[in-house]
Formats: structure tokens, C-alpha cells, sequence
């Protein structure tokens, strides 16, 4: 198994997501560096696909601008062992759609071998990919399109190349639902803190503290995403229980923003110190620390 | 219950956000559609005669059939109100939607077929309708934009990407992904997560339920063929359904050939919408099926000169029924659907969408082949054969006038003279 819990032991955990090749591959490891210094536990690299269902406007750009640079599977693997080699030791997980999984490897073959094994052969696997990420240095995958029904052929590929597979728990997830999911889960579950797609928002939502009570009897670690941009919000999360939060958008938008003028990376590390920050007040604050 | 998969396709690949409103949709489907709980299914009908029109007529094509020297029958999807067979399942969904006690309903549309069958039956029906269209797609089909209007639906423009159907419906999962509480989104095509493709199919199987007991009254005995376009598949399930089990009857999906086969990598485009034909399995809007993407797995974006067509992907049952050998992918390009939009218009004083024109252009392929069983001795096809023609083209006028001049059309008629 990966270490990507222990990267929630003690302090709470920021897991900070960009979009690998935003705006190039090149910046994406100067970026991941910056979050890296700026107290990231976790670096969510987001592995662009073209149809990005379940992001707000901001993501959608940031892979739109990856692709257009082009970003494919082949390099994202290339990026994350050279971010490897370069002393990159944080926890990276992958977050992408199914798709790409289920492509992977099967480039080599024709595209009319490809279309008669459709129906055919044994139906498309992720196997080839996980295997293939866990040999670059992945750690898990959170896939936004796969619920834990469709999940049986990735978690089995995960579970055989020792990675984990992180599940989505959204404000509608009923307890049957939970249930299964953390009966699969690992390394973390990501909560989502409001309905909809993702995106920074001014405040925190109550659908994130009604999950977290949902789950507060369960020993995984639990990270709440979707919506958060400052700390601030970052301070009222973990007090609320979480162990950890997700920020995406906030730091894609500073991307789109500054990586022209050269200011994105200082501007990353700010950003992640002030969230980090935000989680280690928070955590004074829960009804545990304050007990002992 | 219903059906998840077929084979290996279909599924419900969305966001666990959606989930419970998939099997809140289910049990509706369950209860409504299959059950007639609170004689939703009386009410359905009595709409779709009502308010739709149905049934539809099954017309022999005096003349094509003379051209081809077999029976050619036409069913005319075209007439049911709207001038589409999008209504069947709109009105369905929208009606579902009602029970449900849901008080929004969005649709995504490419064309505008589906988003103005969306927005008639929630004018009628008293829902609030909102309707997610690319920008592109906005551009270029202005009057349904408009028609949408009328009934009171709103428009949003979707402008990421190349602003056509897939954009769109990534937009609508978007909205329903916030939403779903207290809307229902109202899919238009035979496609998408589990129940859909199944729900879809069985609003749309009216058209081959018709047909069968048509056939059997006016012709005393089933098709030798059906012929059905297919984009995302809805009328071709649609006039497929009830003739699966008849092993006699042959039935062809009649996918746009565009201006050519194949998917250029480089360009993560394809000149095409042959995804039954020439895709690959994968995962696309909520359902494993043939797919048109790159060997990485990047969804291209199509083409066809009927917007109806234009997608990369296809239903999961009508992908199964391929692999099974049951129905036959088969494809024709822009230029024979034109030359079949105008032989029709000409010959039968009917004008097909574009959409349909493509399943009528196959007849000249289809004949050819039974012209060489006879001319080879072999036990040559007899019997009739259908082609459903799923809508009306009026809506394709601006496009038909500058592709026809464009390309040359044969059949096209001269209008130099007036200009």
C-alpha cells in the first residue's frame, strides 16, 4: 500500500490539485514544487481529458490550455517520474476519467483490431495503466466519473500494484451508499463539500459539515474539497472535523493568471502556505484537541 | 428490473453526486413507465395522439419503389408534431418528470430537434424548461433557437470547446450534477448512464411497435429490411426494438459517412459520426460504448452535415446489437444524403431531415446488392422493406441550399435563374 494516509498523520493534510501541462509540462513541476515548499501533503495532478463533467469553468480551461499544449498520458507519466527524480517526495495522485484508463496500452494495437476486439476479447481494463502509474510514482487516483458500482476492475488493479483508490462522497451519497464505498476506500475519502462541479467559492457550504458528521465514526482520513479558496475556509473545514482539505480552483485560477508574467510559482507557495496555515488553526479548534 | 448492461456496454459512469438521482429515476421508470403506477402509461398515450399525433403512417414510396423494383415503405416520423420522433421520448421524460413531482427539466440539444420537442411538451405539461446549446450549434440553427423561445424555454449558450452537442451535454450533467433535487434532465438520445438508454429506447420503441402492426394489416407480412439513421440512436432503437426477435428481418444502422472514414489523431478530429462502424470501446457521458477517440482515449470531435448526427458516441444496446451481429453498421457520406434529400423531395413530395435522408440515401446501396442476388441466381431478398424517415427537413432548408450549391448536387434543383 502507498503512504498516501500517513501523508494525514498529525497535522491536518493540504492536497493541493493543478492540471499537468497548464500552461506546459515544464511549469506544471515548477508549480508542483512551489505547492510542494508552500506545505502540500499531497499533489492531486490532474491528467487532462476532454470531457471534464464534473468541473467548473476554471478546471475546464486549465485542461483545455493542458491539451491544447499536448498533454497525453504518455507524457503525464513522463512528468510525474521526472518529478520523482527530482526529489519530489509528497504523495501524488492522479485525478482523471475513466477513459483514459481504459485506452491505455491499447494504442499499439490497430485501430481494426482494436474495433473487432471491442466485442470480442475481454472488454477494456485499467490494468495496463495502473500498473504503468504505480511504476512512474503514482499513489492513487481519484476518478470523478467512476461511483463505486463501476469501480470492481480499477480497485482490483489498485489493490494488485499496492495504490489507492480514493471515492468521492457527494452531500446526496445515501448510507447504503457510504457503506460500500468506505468499505473499498483508501488513503483518504474526498469529500465533496457542495453539489454541482468544482470551483472556488466565497464561503464554506453545510453540506461539507453534514458529511463529516455522516462519517465521523470512520478511522480514514477525510478531505473535503469543492469550493475552498482561502484560509479562512481551510480553518472552518477542519475545525468541522475534516483531516485534511482539497484545493483546485483556487490555485488553477492563479495559474491562468500569472504563469505569463512569471509570478504563478511565488504566488503557489503563498497560496498553499496560507491554506496550510488556515488547517493547522483549524485543527486547535476541534472538540479533540480542546479535550486534551 | 430493467436492464443496467448490454454485454459489456452501458453502466452508470457519473459523478457519485448524481448516483441517487439515477435510482430515484430508475424506480420512476420502474414504477410509471413499466408498471402504469398511477396509469402513467394510459396518459402517455392518450398525449402522444392528442398533443403528438400518433400514429404515424406507414406510406409505401410509390415511386422509390418503382426505382428500385421492391417495396419501399416510408415511416413518417416526420409528421408527428414537431416534425420529429424526438417528441416520442421528450414527451415521455418530461410527462416522467411530472410524476415525479420534479418542477424543472433541462435538455441538452445539438441541432435543436430534441431542446424544441423538450420545450413543447414542458409548455404543455407546465414545467420549466432550460435548454443547453454550444454556441456553434447556436449559430447555425437560429429558427429552433427561436422555436425553443416561443414555448418558453430558456437558451444557455455553451461556448467552451467547439460549442456543439458533446459541449452541451457536458453542460447539462454540469447543471444536473447541482440540480438534481428538483430537476430532471431530459436526455434526447438513447444514450448516457443507466436507466436512459433503456428508458429512452422504450418511449422511442413506438415507432417499431407501429410499424409491425402496420406491416402485418397493410402488407400481410413483416419488413425484409429496416432502415434507420443513427447519431446517437434514438429513432434507430426506436424502429429496431420490436423487430430484434424477428431473425428475418434485417436491420441496418445508417450512420453518417461525412467526407470521409477514420479519425486523424493530430487533430483529435474525425471527418465522421461511424461510431458504430469504426469506433472503439470506451466511456463517454455516463455508459461504456464505441466511441470516437483517440488511441489515448481523447474524445474527437465529429462531423456530419446533419447536426442530428454529429456525435462521437452511440447507444450502449445499439453497440451491443453490432457486436451480436444483429444489426448492421453500414454508412453513407454527405453528398449521397443530399442526393437522397432531394430524390425524395422530388420523387415523393416529402422533404426528410437531413438525419433520414442518410438512412434513404443507403437504398441505392441496398438495392444494388439485391440486384446482384438476382443477377447471381442465389435466393435474392423479395420482401418489402422500411425505412424510417425520423424527421421532417424543412429545419436543414439553409443548410441543403448551401451545400448543394457547394458541392454540386445533381439532383439539387437550378437556381441560378433567380439570382
Amino acid at each position: 500500500m502507498s503512504d498516501l494516509a500517513s501523508a494525514f498523520d498529525g497535522e491536518p493534510a493540504l492536497v493541493s490539485y493543478i492540471a499537468a501541462g497548464d500552461p506546459s509540462a515544464e511549469q506544471t513541476k515548477e508549480y508542483v514544487h512551489a505547492l510542494v515548499e508552500g506545505g502540500s501533503d499531497v499533489i492531486e495532478l490532474g491528467l487532462p481529458f476532454s470531457e471534464p463533467i464534473a468541473e467548473g469553468p476554471t478546471i475546464q480551461r486549465a485542461v483545455k490550455r493542458a491539451l491544447d499544449a499536448g498533454m497525453t498520458p504518455e507524457r503525464y507519466l513522463d512528468l510525474v517520474r521526472e518529478l520523482r527524480e527530482e526529489g519530489v517526495e509528497v504523495p501524488l495522485v492522479c485525478m482523471t476519467y475513466y477513459n483514459l484508463l481504459l485506452q491505455h496500452g491499447q494504442a499499439s494495437r490497430s485501430d481494426d483490431d482494436r474495433a473487432s476486439a471491442a466485442g470480442c476479447d475481454a472488454r477494456a481494463s485499467p490494468e495496463a495503466f495502473v500498473a504503468d502509474a504505480a511504476d512512474a510514482g503514482i499513489d492513487g487516483f481519484v476518478i470523478p466519473d467512476l461511483p463505486v458500482d463501476e469501480a470492481d476492475d480499477l480497485k482490483a488493479a489498485c489493490d494488485e500494484h499496492g495504490l489507492d483508490l480514493v471515492f468521492i462522497v457527494a452531500p446526496t451519497t445515501t448510507d447504503d451508499r457510504l457503506e460500500r464505498m468506505l468499505s473499498k476506500a483508501s488513503g483518504f475519502v474526498y469529500v465533496q463539500g457542495r453539489m454541482g462541479t468544482t470551483g472556488a467559492r466565497d464561503d464554506v457550504s453545510e453540506d461539507a459539515h453534514g458529511s463529516l458528521d455522516r462519517l465521523r465514526k470512520s478511522t480514514i482520513p477525510k478531505a473535503v474539497g469543492f469550493g475552498i479558496s482561502a484560509g479562512e475556509h481551510a480553518r472552518e473545514i477542519v475545525a468541522g472535523g475534516a483531516d485534511g482539505i482539497i484545493v483546485g480552483s483556487a490555485f488553477v485560477d492563479l495559474i491562468a493568471e500569472h504563469a505569463a508574467d512569471g509570478t504563478a510559482a511565488e504566488r503557489l507557495r503563498e497560496k498553499a502556505r496560507e491554506l496550510k496555515d488556515g488547517a493547522v488553526a483549524g485543527a486547535k479548534e476541534t472538540p479533540e484537541s480542546q479535550s486534551t | 428490473m430493467s436492464q443496467k448492461t448490454f454485454g459489456d456496454y452501458g453502466g452508470q459512469y457519473v459523478p457519485e453526486a448524481l448516483m441517487p438521482a439515477l435510482t430515484e429515476l430508475e424506480d420512476a421508470y420502474q414504477r410509471y413507465v413499466l408498471e402504469n403506477e398511477d396509469g402513467f402509461v394510459d396518459e402517455f398515450e392518450e398525449r402522444l395522439r392528442d398533443f403528438g399525433g400518433r400514429p404515424t403512417p406507414l406510406q409505401r414510396a410509390d415511386n422509390l419503389s418503382e426505382r428500385y423494383g421492391f417495396d419501399v415503405y416510408l415511416k413518417r416520423e416526420d409528421l408527428v408534431h414537431g416534425g420529429a420522433h424526438k417528441l416520442n421520448n421528450a414527451l415521455g421524460q418530461a410527462l416522467l418528470a411530472k410524476y415525479m413531482g420534479k418542477e424543472r427539466v433541462i435538455a441538452e440539444t445539438g441541432a435543436g430537434q430534441h431542446g424544441t420537442a423538450t420545450a413543447m411538451a414542458c409548455a404543455s405539461l407546465d414545467l420549466d424548461c432550460e435548454i443547453y446549446m454550444g454556441r456553434t450549434d447556436i449559430n447555425r440553427q437560429r429558427p429552433n433557437v427561436y422555436r425553443m423561445r416561443i414555448h418558453g424555454a430558456d437558451v444557455n449558450p455553451v461556448d467552451i470547446g467547439s460549442g456543439t452537442l458533446k459541449e452541451a451535454t457536458n453542460e447539462a450533467m454540469r447543471d444536473w450534477s447541482r440540480t438534481v433535487e428538483d430537476t430532471h434532465y431530459v436526455i434526447g438520445s438513447v444514450v448516457g448512464p443507466h436507466p436512459f438508454p433503456t428508458m429512452v429506447r422504450d418511449f422511442q420503441s413506438v415507432i417499431s411497435e407501429e410499424a409491425r402492426e402496420q406491416f402485418r394489416a397493410q402488407v400481410g407480412r413483416l419488413p425484409e429490411a429496416v432502415i434507420a439513421c443513427a447519431g446517437g440512436g434514438s429513432n434507430t432503437m426506436g424502429a429496431f426494438h420490436h423487430f430484434v426477435d424477428d431473425e428475418d428481418v434485417d436491420l441496418y444502422a445508417v450512420e453518417a459517412g461525412g467526407s470521409g472514414l477514420g479519425v486523424d489523431n493530430e487533430e483529435s478530429y474525425a471527418p465522421n459520426s461511424a461510431s458504430l462502424g469504426t469506433g472503439t470501446e470506451g466511456v463517454l457521458h455516463g455508459a461504456r460504448t464505441k466511441l470516437l477517440q483517440t488511441p489515448e482515449g481523447q474524445i474527437v470531435e465529429s462531423h456530419s452535415v446533419s447536426a442530428g448526427l454529429d456525435y462521437a458516441g452511440v447507444g450502449p444496446e445499439l453497440a451491443y446489437l453490432v457486436d451480436e451481429g444483429r444489426v448492421t453498421p453500414v454508412n453513407v457520406d454527405d453528398d449521397a444524403a443530399l442526393n437522397a434529400f432531394h430524390r425524395l423531395a422530388t420523387r415523393e413530395g416529402i422533404i426528410p431531415a437531413l438525419e433520414s435522408s442518410h438512412a434513404l440515401a443507403y437504398l441505392e446501396e441496398y438495392a444494388e446488392q439485391r440486384s446482384a442476388e438476382h443477377a447471381s441466381g442465389d435466393a435474392p431478398r423479395a420482401g418489402p422493406v422500411m425505412v424510417n424517415v425520423s424527421g421532417r427537413g424543412d429545419k436543414d432548408l439553409d443548410t441543403v441550399i448551401e451545400e448543394s450549391t457547394e458541392r454540386d448536387i445533381a439532383n439539387a434543383p437550378d437556381m441560378e435563374v433567380y439570382q
